[in-house]
């Protein structure tokens, strides 16, 4: 809900109208959290200091964090971590050096791809930090990295069709339990799985896929975490955004709250808990 | 030895073959490998929307010299551009379409393919070769019709047109016309259909490449891409 409406709504009722004028302004200044010692909890601003004469705090929201390094801490081992990105595209590197650094291990990685070289979700893999690859297409560009570990036997793959890894993540974001899907029907992939008969054709079983951590990468977002992104390194980015219960976001640059376009936002920055900027404008 | 009375089409010649077929306004994806190379074929004047699974609605040819731009890449990592009109959906979105029937061919290269339309393109079951899906069973299942784009034997000389597929399928049945470097054939309820080939080749020399059995179409007609594309 609009502060401002729910200033006016609140004024409206049991406000005086100076009161009112101040409370706005500051509600124009920032997002209020209310308090949970006010009484009146479910209203706030700092009108209500006199009437309930409780301790009240201001906070806005705030995603910002001065580091890579604290962007990633905290994630633990054996983690399920999202890696959005399509081939080199859309893939949030900095933040995957940093969880090198960091030193997670145990980890069940979700990618399309399987890593470049030796940086990034590649250099996790060569560090042995990661279990387990639940990916699409594993080889994409120099993937020796993935290649030696799989050889090696040290390395499960889950290989999943590109869209169900898409809308299996969909559906956790969604609050769903799964759904049925004709891709794959017929097929070795389809071994073990539920199926069932749907107007004639056959469908089988997709459980959602939820990450405790999302690594994204965005071209500019507001404090907020609300995300603009740049051509096709859109890809899985917003879904992993919205099926991770940690969604980490590198981005190019940092704009004011209110700069970016509301039509152009393609992730809404309630699916977002940590930003940080990287390259040039960091 | 003698070398063969004909020459084997180039990828780009392939390509432009099945470009030639794509219909004025259809929604198309291309897989990647030579399907790839059709979006550079289609006829002047012809208006057909390319998808890319990661989210490139409109995608356009190459770009030119000094004009690339790292965000944009077709389904094999390859730069691309956005032509007019285009424009970009992230994951989920890209895959709706291509499930729910939104998308009228899907051009799809292929290890191997049945007299029924099955598909094998995902897995070569080589333990030194991962396997890789990506999208192809997502587009095998979702597009409104499935035409594949493969060399017509093996490097051996050994027959991947086959009665059953020895590998592991995509999807069983889906495969409605095969381009290959030999022959454009159509998979019909009354077998596979030979409808081109290319000069010097006969139907009995394409069937000793070809395990199950050919048929001619009585209009059937010669396969002659531009020579310019030949090197």
């Amino acid at each position: 809900m609009p502060v401002q409406f729910l200033v006016a709504k609140i004024a409206g009722e049991i406000l005086p109208k100076a009161c009112f004028a101040a409370a706005s302004d500051a509600a124009r200044e920032c997002q209020i959290r209310f308090t949970s010692v006010c009484p009146l909890r479910r209203f706030c601003l700092v009108c209500l200091a006199s009437i309930c004469g409780s301790r009240l705090e201001f906070e806005v929201i705030d995603k910002r964090v001065k580091s890579v390094e604290e962007a990633v801490a905290g994630i633990r081992d054996g983690s399920t971590v999202l890696v959005a990105g399509f081939g080199i595209v859309g893939v949030a590197d900095h933040l995957l050096e940093a969880l090198h650094d960091q030193g997670a291990k145990d980890l069940t990685i979700v990618a399309n791809n399987s890593g470049n070289g030796d940086y990034g979700l590649a250099r996790l893999i060569n560090s042995g930090r990661v279990r387990k690859v639940i990916c699409s297409y594993p080889r994409s560009g120099d993937y020796s990295a993935f290649l030696n570990a799989y050889k090696a036997k040290t390395l499960e793959l889950e290989l999943v069709p590109q869209g169900t890894i898409s809308e299996r993540m969909r559906a956790a974001a969604a609050g769903l339990g799964g759904f049925f899907s004709p891709v794959s029907a017929h097929t070795k992939l389809a071994e073990g799985k539920e199926t069932r008969e749907i107007d004639g054709r056959l469908h089988v079983f997709e459980k959602p896929l939820r990450g405790d951590v999302a690594l994204l990468k965005a071209n500019k977002a507001d404090r907020w975490g609300n995300l603009t992104y740049l051509k096709s390194a859109r890809n899985f980015n917003p879904v992993m955004a919205m099926a991770a219960e940690l969604s980490i976001v590198e981005v190019d640059e940092m704009v004011d709250l209110g700069a970016l376009d509301p039509e152009a936002v393609a992730t809404p920055g309630v699916f977002i808990d940590r930003v940080v900027v990287v390259g040039g404008n960091a | 030895m003698t070398s063969p009375a004909y020459t084997r089409l180039t990828r780009d010649q392939m390509a432009w073959r099945a470009a030639q077929d794509l219909p004025e306004g259809c929604f198309v994806n291309l897989g990647i490998g030579i399907p790839t190379l059709a979006a550079s074929y289609v006829p002047a004047g012809r208006e057909v929307i390319f998808h890319s699974e990661n989210g490139v609605i409109g995608l356009g040819p190459k770009p030119k010299p000094g004009e690339e731009d790292p965000n944009i890449t077709d389904a094999g990592k390859n730069l691309s551009t956005l032509v007019t009109g285009g424009c970009y959906v992230h994951h989920a979105d890209a895959f709706l379409m291509i499930r729910g029937g939104h998308l009228d061919v899907s051009l799809l290269g292929a290890f191997e393919v049945s007299e029924t339309g099955d598909l094998a393109n995902w897995t070569t079951e080589d333990p030194a070769f991962p396997p890789g899906v990506g999208g192809a069973m997502d587009l095998a299942v979702g597009a409104r019709e499935i035409r594949v784009l493969m060399a017509h034997t093996h490097k051996s000389g050994s027959p991947r047109i086959l009665k059953r597929c020895s590998l592991p399928l995509t999807a069983p049945g889906v495969v409605k016309r095969i381009y290959t470097d030999l022959a454009v054939i159509d998979v019909t309820a009354k077998g596979l259909m030979v409808l081109e080939m290319i000069p010097g080749m006969t139907l009995e020399l394409l069937q000793t490449m070809t395990e199950p059995k050919l048929h001619l179409a009585e209009s059937w007609q010669t396969l002659a891409p531009p020579q310019a594309m030949a090197a």
